[in-house]
C-alpha cells in the first residue's frame, strides 16, 4: 500500500509463466481487484521461448488460468520476435549461458508484449527469495549498475513500460502454501536447462540461510535497498538501442547484440565483460588474441567503489 | 500409531509414484511419544527408495521441501520436536527444483568463487545478511 503500485483505471499486463509465483499472482490480483474494486484492467501475458517438453506444458497451464480467472492472455514467442527459439540457441551456443540469452530476450519480449497490449504496466511475481539471490548475484558479479536497480519495487519509470513486482516482500513458502490451500493449479517443473545457471549457486545459500534465521532474505533486500554508490563512481548512462530503439546504456542493446552473435556464427558475443562501448569489435579481438594466449584469463571489473 | 502421509511435488516418484501413505508407525523402544524426528527417520528408512538426498538433509528435511502437520506448517508446532498424534496427516510437498539437491552441487557452492574474491567479498556478504539498517 505504501509503494503506490497502482493506479485506478490503469490497463495492467500480468506476466504468466504457468509457475507457482505468476498463478498466485494472477489469482491475487483478480480477487483484489474485484474485491476492492481497484479498477485494474488486467491481462496475462506469457513468453514462449520454444522449450520443448517444458514450456509447451506451462503454457498449457496459463491457458487453463485464463478460462479460470477469466482474464485474456496473449502469447508472445521467441520465434517469431526474434527468429530464434531456446532449443536452438542451446544447440548453437551449448550448455552455458543460455540463461543470459533467455532472460534478455524474455524482458524485451515482455515488453513488447505489453506494448503490443496497450499496457501502462507490467507485473511480475519475482518473489523476496528471488530479489534477494539478484542482489546476492550483482554483489558477486561487482555490479553495480544493477544492483541499485534491482531492488526497487518498481523499476523502468522512465522507460516504455514500468514493470513492478508486487510479491517483493513475501517469502517463496508463503507462495507454495498458498497456492497448496488455495488449491491453485501451476506448473511445478523448473526448466531443464537451468542446472548449469551461476543462480542456482546462490540460491542454495539463500535456502540454507533461510533454514537456520528466516529473516535473512528480509535483511538482504534490506541492505540491497540502502546501498549508497560513491557519487565519483561511473555509471553506465541510458541512451536507445541503434538498431532497434530500445532502452539501452551502450550503442547496441544487450538483444541485439546477442542476436547478432547468434547470427553471425560468434556465441560468446555480448557474454561476459566488454570495455569501452564497441563491445563488437572489441569481443571478435579478443577472440582471436585469446587463441594465442595459453595462460587462464581472470576477468575482474571494478565497476566502482562501494561506499556504505 | 496409524497415521496418513503425502507426498507431493514430485516427491511420490521417490515412493513408488504413491502420493498416500496410510502408515503405522512404532515409537523409539523406550519412549512412548513420537516427534517428527523420529518419523523422518522412519521414513528415509521405510518409504523412500531413491534419492534419499531429495528429502533428507542432515537430520531435517532438505530447503525446499514443505512440511505440514494437520494443514499446520510444522515450524509452528516445533519443528523437529513435533509431537504426532494418533490419525494426524503430515504432507511434504516439494516446491524447489529437483536439480539443487544433487550432491555435488551442495558440496562445492562455495568452491565456484575463487578464493581471491572469497576473502574481499565475504565480509560484505556477512554484513549484507545481517541487515545493514538493523
Amino acid at each position: 500500500m505504501d509503494n503506490n503500485l497502482f493506479k485506478p483505471g490503469e490497463r495492467v499486463a500480468v506476466a504468466a509463466s504457468g509457475g507457482k509465483d505468476s498463478t498466485v499472482l494472477a489469482y491475487v490480483m483478480s480477487e483484489l481487484n474485484r474485491r476492492h474494486n481497484y479498477g485494474l484492467d488486467l491481462f496475462l501475458l506469457s513468453v514462449d521461448e520454444g522449450i520443448t517438453g517444458y514450456r509447451d506444458d506451462s503454457l498449457e497451464t496459463v491457458k487453463r488460468n485464463e478460462i479460470e480467472y477469466g482474464l485474456p492472455l496473449k502469447v508472445v514467442s521467441y520465434k517469431d520476435l526474434y527468429g530464434w527459439t531456446m532449443d536452438e540457441i542451446v544447440k548453437t551456443i551449448g550448455l552455458k549461458n543460455n540463461c543470459t540469452f533467455c532472460g534478455v530476450f524474455r524482458r524485451q519480449a515482455l515488453d513488447r508484449g505489453a506494448a503490443l497490449l496497450k499496457a501502462d504496466k507490467l507485473v511480475t511475481g519475482h518473489n523476496a527469495d528471488d530479489i534477494a539471490e539478484t542482489v546476492l548475484l550483482n554483489i558477486l558479479r561487482g555490479d553495480i549498475a544493477r544492483l541499485s536497480r534491482c531492488t526497487f519495487i518498481t523499476t523502468g519509470e522512465d522507460g516504455p513500460i514500468p514493470r513492478c513486482k508486487p510479491f517483493k516482500y513475501t517469502y517463496e513458502k508463503e507462495i507454495v502454501m498458498y497456492a497448496y490451500f488455495k488449491k491453485l493449479d501451476y506448473f511445478s517443473t523448473e526448466c531443464i536447462y537451468s542446472p548449469n545457471a551461476y543462480r542456482g549457486f546462490a540460491r542454495e545459500f539463500i535456502k540454507d540461510l533461510e533454514r537456520m534465521r528466516p529473516r535473512a532474505i528480509l535483511d538482504i533486500i534490506r541492505s540491497g535497498e540502502n546501498f549508497r554508490t560513491a557519487t565519483s563512481t561511473k555509471m553506465p548512462e541510458q541512451g536507445t538501442c541503434e538498431r532497434c530503439g530500445y532502452i539501452s546504456s551502450q550503442k547496441l542493446c544487450k538483444a541485439c547484440l546477442l542476436l547478432e552473435g547468434l547470427n553471425r556464427g560468434l556465441p560468446k558475443l555480448g557474454i561476459g565483460r566488454a570495455r569501452g562501448t564497441n563491445g563488437l569489435n572489441k569481443r571478435v579481438e579478443q577472440r582471436n588474441l585469446r587463441s594465442e594466449r595459453t595462460g587462464s584469463n581472470i576477468e575482474s571489473k571494478q565497476c566502482g567503489t562501494l561506499d556504505f | 500409531m496409524q497415521l496418513t502421509l503425502e507426498f507431493g511435488g514430485g516427491l511420490e516418484l521417490l515412493c513408488q509414484s504413491s502420493k498416500i501413505h496410510n502408515v503405522d508407525v512404532k515409537p523409539n523402544p523406550g519412549e512412548d511419544k513420537l516427534t517428527m524426528r523420529d518419523l523422518l527417520a522412519w521414513v528415509k528408512s521405510n518409504l523412500i527408495k531413491e534419492r534419499p538426498e531429495m528429502f533428507m538433509k542432515g537430520d531435517s528435511v532438505r530447503p525446499g521441501l514443505l512440511v505440514l502437520v494437520n494443514d499446520c506448517d510444522w515450524e509452528l508446532c516445533g519443528s523437529l520436536d513435533t509431537e504426532l498424534e494418533e490419525k494426524d496427516v503430515v504432507v511434504f510437498y516439494l516446491y524447489l527444483a529437483w536439480w539443487l539437491a544433487s550432491v555435488c552441487r551442495v558440496t562445492t557452492s562455495v568452491e565456484f568463487i575463487s578464493p581471491y574474491i572469497l576473502s574481499t567479498v565475504l565480509p560484505i556478504v556477512q554484513s549484507l545478511v545481517a541487515g545493514v539498517c538493523d
